[in-house]
């Protein structure tokens, strides 16, 4: 078994919404690993983005702990959230959440420019298949073109893990895929373990793992025995 | 209340930081407003109706000497009201316990008590009483400034004669609502007061019985007050008559005037820099907030609202920030007027201050504001009012960016992402950027007229004292004096030299322009007056021809080379043609200069002089004082130093509020400018900067980015603020420029560094306000909502 890069124990997270309290994690515990490709689903409101915020350093818990490579980042400050996710992990969002004033390579270079052993903006782009395209500004892309280049700024720093929270759900089936098969590139590639939110069950067929998460606790793990590769995926 | 208000008012609520920066630089601007505008309408109702009670004569005429008999001929010219002839004479006071020149204008009043024209009003005691010739009433500012009480003792030399007069009344009148030593700079209350006396007593001390030197009338509605000046002239001629003058070039009211058309400009000026900048701040907020409630908008007209209910939603939200503008702008105005009213009353002694806030001041101060916030919001509205519902309901448009004019002329490649994106945000909203910049600009603009005024006064009195006038004191005579006199001055212990100089009152004439005012005969290699040409340089006097100072040649249109027609004002009333030699830069008064022999010749008199400047030894000063008291042809005697200190005294409380006001407005410029443009910034790209955060980017490096871009827009308004300052200080010199004095548009480093450091500290405050915010902001939030 690979080395485990984050190990959740009995964590929960309560927003506290005045005068209702939300429950949005009740206690998961979870191992992810080196290398390994993890889908996690659930409907809308299971705590699958809750989980996904405090395992990327957005947010923090309100109870149990959460440990990066041995270090517990529930005890961590803002700064040093702050150098995690500056020097760790790489993150893509349903919104893509480009800086539209920058190109396609700048966009890029937004994050090279901070990490410590980056690649060139040439070289994130093109294992995206994007170099074509880079200096073009975002509202000149389209959709799927700019969530490719939200993958290549993700993985430009050369993190260890990669959290994607519905990296397809703003997207149409084919270009879709496109994305996926690039995530799935930079998995095998770069060995970078990557963890997607989702709640399209047909995108798990492509995960080493997949947890099932309802109403802020796992319900269920399960192995791919055979994974299969984005492009044989149809919904 | 309807939900449509019920949004209304939580958005107003929700951009409350942004609404109150507008509604303050609306305050400002109504405040000044109402400020310059309540004191000027006050002050002139106070003044007409000071002039109206107690009787402001509306023509003055100075005489030698005249029999009472003239009176009713003088009475008997077309169009006079009411005559009132009087005895008026310079005289020296000795007060205890202050060792200085005081002197003193004494008026008579006629013997029954009850004068017809230029009544004083009593503030304490009473009128002296014909019967007693020892009795005097003094004026309000001396009395305060003495401490005096009814009833203290002072002495006067009168006629040359030594007597000590009893204080028995307080007043002030409407002649003398100004009470300025004629040729001060400014009221020095300590050294210089006016005198009521009977006539009776004045007369018997000054060999004046069943005469006057002195005469005053009021005209019937609708006079031709030339023709009574010109008939009164003709009348009084033969008496020593020194030009007759109607209320326009009466010291007090022309100083009255003067003030209240400084007045006028400055509540034009500043207003109208706050409601443009008002507009503009209303324009981007307004765009800013219809563009993120684009959805909105469709929605409501999905549901039915009219565009006109839309239109109107959006107009309300403007009307508010109007309206709490205005209300808290009148208050503000209301306080600051007050203020400036006391300050007003300081300078100029009325027995009251009627303040009062007019109605149509307000009125415009209202419809200044709903113009701007109009001219500001209108186009906005409107097609927030005409959105296309099916349109409105799809976001806007992502922003399209294009690589910035810098980046093309090679200066991208030294350009990190952070200034990449700081440069782009500039360079895509290029009107937004150059606005701010402008906005910024004025409010350094406004500082800097601040202290443009205190650098103004320096170098005015720098030029005045340190380079034109260098006498310690100057010393006038009763009557002019054989210029030998000034022997008996030199043989004072203590005083190093001395220089007679002789003035004669005349009129100027050119064309069909005049001016009355004096000539000054300067001695020959004086070393005490230099006239300066336009560079400061002494100008060398001719032997024959005359200098004028370089506003009475402008106003009189006159160049060196050309023929200025003299009509002597003393004596034989000569009229003479004399050539100009050369213009003299000078920012007090205007004047004409020749050479004293070439005037006494003009004059047709032998060597005379009007009095002395003189050079004397410090440690003398006190026995200087007391002998020149008690010289018979002394009239008095003014210590350049106490001059300047008590100008400097008297303009100290005006230039601190002036400056107190100023800096408190351009820091709400600033504010206003700097506030909502980072507030908009950060509504428009909390997104893109959380965005950053998230990718690893600090606190700090993503402030940078924000900040940066209000950082850069504040300090490209610097040079642009300098050069509006310099051309606002220039029009409010122009504009404020009078026969009495110019401002010279000096302004002083210090005085451009002062604007800009409370330019950058306000610009730094605002941008902490919004950094506080920005640290604030949460990650997950901003990033899961749909832009």
């Amino acid at each position: 078994m690979n080395k485990t890069v984050f190990s959740v124990k009995n964590l929960t997270k309560v927003y506290d919404m005045g005068e209702v309290q939300v429950h949005a994690l009740r206690g998961v515990d979870l191992d992810l690993y080196e290398g390994e490709m993890t889908v996690l689903l659930g409907p809308s409101g299971s705590g699958k983005s809750t989980l996904l915020n405090i395992l990327g350093g957005l947010d923090t818990a309100t109870g149990g702990h959460v440990s990066y490579r041995g270090k517990d980042l529930t005890a961590a400050t803002e700064q040093e959230l702050t150098a995690y996710r500056r020097f760790h992990v790489g993150f893509i969002f349903q919104f893509y959440n480009l800086i539209p004033s920058l190109t396609a390579r700048e966009n890029v270079a937004v994050v090279t420019e901070i990490a410590d052993n980056p690649m060139t903006p040439d070289e994130a782009l093109a294992l995206v298949g994007l170099q074509a395209r880079r200096d073009h500004f975002p509202s000149q892309l389209s959709g799927g073109e700019q969530q490719r280049i939200t993958i290549a700024r993700a993985i430009s720093k050369r993190p260890e893990v990669l959290l994607c929270d519905e990296p397809t759900g703003a997207l149409d089936f084919k270009t879709g895929i496109l994305v996926l098969e690039a995530l799935e590139r930079v998995n095998k590639e770069l060995g970078t373990a990557t963890a997607i939110i989702t709640h399209n069950a047909v995108i798990a067929a492509m995960a080493d793992r997949v947890i099932h998460l309802a109403d802020g606790l796992i319900a269920d793990v399960a192995m791919n025995r055979t994974k299969q590769s984005p492009a044989e995926l149809r919904w | 209340m309807n939900s449509l208000n019920r949004k209304l008012m939580r958005d107003l609520w929700r951009m409350k930081g942004q609404s109150a920066a507008i509604v303050i630089v609306i305050l400002c601007g109504i405040a000044n407003f109402i400020m310059f505008m309540s004191n000027m309408d006050s002050l002139m109702i106070t003044r007409d109706s000071f002039y109206r009670q107690y009787a402001f004569a509306d023509v003055f005429a100075s005489l030698k000497r005249a029999p009472d008999s003239l009176k009713d001929r003088i009475a008997a010219i077309p169009d006079v009201a009411l005559v009132e002839t009087r005895i008026t004479a310079d005289v020296k006071l000795a007060i205890e316990g202050f060792d200085e020149p005081v002197t003193a204008k004494i008026i008579s009043l006629p013997d029954d008590g009850r004068p017809l024209l230029n009544r004083p009003y009593i503030r304490k005691g009473r009128l002296p009483d014909a019967a007693e010739d020892d009795e005097i009433m003094i004026g309000d500012t001396f009395a305060e400034a003495h401490s005096f009480e009814i009833g203290d003792r002072i002495g006067a030399v009168i006629n040359g004669r030594w007597k000590q007069m009893t204080i028995v009344g307080v007043g002030l009148s409407p002649e003398f609502v100004l009470q300025l030593r004629p040729g001060a700079i400014s009221p020095d209350y300590k050294r210089y007061s006016v005198l009521w006396m009977p006539k009776a007593a004045l007369g018997t001390a000054y060999d004046m019985k069943g005469a006057f030197n002195d005469v005053a009338l009021t005209l019937t509605p609708g006079a031709d007050v030339e023709d009574v000046i010109r008939r009164l002239d003709l009348l009084i001629d033969r008496y020593g008559g020194f030009g007759a003058y109607g209320r326009q070039d009466q010291m007090s009211h022309r100083y009255l005037n003067e003030e209240f058309r400084q007045l006028k400009i400055f509540s034009a000026v500043f207003p109208a820099i706050f409601m443009a900048v008002a507009a503009f701040l209303l324009n981007v907020v307004m765009s800013r907030t219809i563009n993120t409630q684009r959805e909105q908008v469709a929605i409501l007209k999905a549901f039915g609202y009219t565009n006109l209910q839309i239109g109107w939603h959006y107009f309300k939200f403007v009307l508010i920030i109007t309206f709490c503008g205005v209300v808290s702008g009148t208050a503000v105005g209301v306080w600051l007027g007050r203020m400036l009213g006391d300050v007003y009353m300081a300078f100029y002694r009325f027995p009251f201050l009627i303040f009062r806030l007019d109605e149509k001041i307000l009125i415009a101060a209202i419809l200044i504001t709903l113009a701007a916030a109009l001219a500001g919001t209108a186009l906005a509205i409107c097609q927030a009012a005409k959105l296309p519902p099916a349109e409105a309901m799809r976001p806007e448009q992502p922003a399209a960016y294009r690589t910035a004019f810098v980046e093309k002329i090679g200066l991208g490649r030294i350009l990190s992402q952070p200034a990449r994106m700081i440069v782009r945000n500039v360079s895509r909203k290029p009107l937004r950027s150059m606005l701010s910049v402008v906005g910024i600009a004025f409010a350094l603009a406004t500082m800097m007229t601040a202290g443009f005024f205190k650098d103004a006064v320096d170098y005015l009195v720098h030029v005045q004292f340190t380079l034109s006038q260098l006498e310690d004191m100057k010393v006038t005579f009763i009557e002019p004096a054989p210029s030998n006199t000034v022997y008996s001055l030199k043989g004072i212990p203590g005083i190093r030299h001395a220089e007679g100089y002789r003035t004669v009152s005349a009129r100027l004439k050119h064309g069909h322009r005049s001016y009355k005012t004096a000539i000054e005969g300067v001695e020959n290699r004086s070393t005490l007056r230099n006239i300066l040409d336009e560079n400061l340089k002494p100008i060398e006097i001719p032997p024959s021809g005359i200098v004028l100072t370089d506003y009475l040649a402008e106003y009189l249109k006159i160049e060196p080379g050309d023929t200025l027609t003299v009509e002597i004002l003393e004596k034989d009333r000569a009229v003479r043609q004399v050539p100009v030699a050369a213009v003299a830069r000078q920012y007090l008064g205007l004047m004409g200069y020749m050479d004293a022999d070439a005037l006494n010749r003009l004059n047709r008199e032998g060597n005379i002089i009007s009095g002395a400047s003189v050079v004397v030894d410090p440690l003398y000063k006190k026995e200087i004082y007391k002998q020149l008291i008690e010289m018979p042809r002394v009239a008095g005697a003014v210590v350049t130093r106490d001059e300047i200190r008590n100008f400097y005294d008297t303009q100290a409380q005006a230039m601190l509020i002036f400056t107190f006001i100023a800096t408190l407005m351009a820091g709400a410029i600033t504010f206003g400018v700097v506030y909502n443009s980072a507030r908009i910034a950060l509504s428009e790209r909390s997104r893109e900067l959380m965005s950053l955060r998230v990718l690893g980017y600090t606190r700090g490096e993503i402030s940078y980015i924000l900040l940066g871009e209000l950082a850069l827009l504040t300090l490209a308004a610097i040079l642009p603020g300098f050069v509006i300052g310099r051309v606002l200080c220039l029009y409010i010199a122009r504009a404020g420029a009078s026969d009495i004095f110019r401002i010279p548009v000096i302004i002083e480093p210090a005085t451009y560094s002062l604007a800009a450091a409370v330019v950058i500290v306000s610009a730094a405050v605002s941008g902490l306000i919004v950094r506080h915010r920005l640290d604030h902001l949460n990650l997950v939030e901003v990033l899961k909502a749909r832009e």
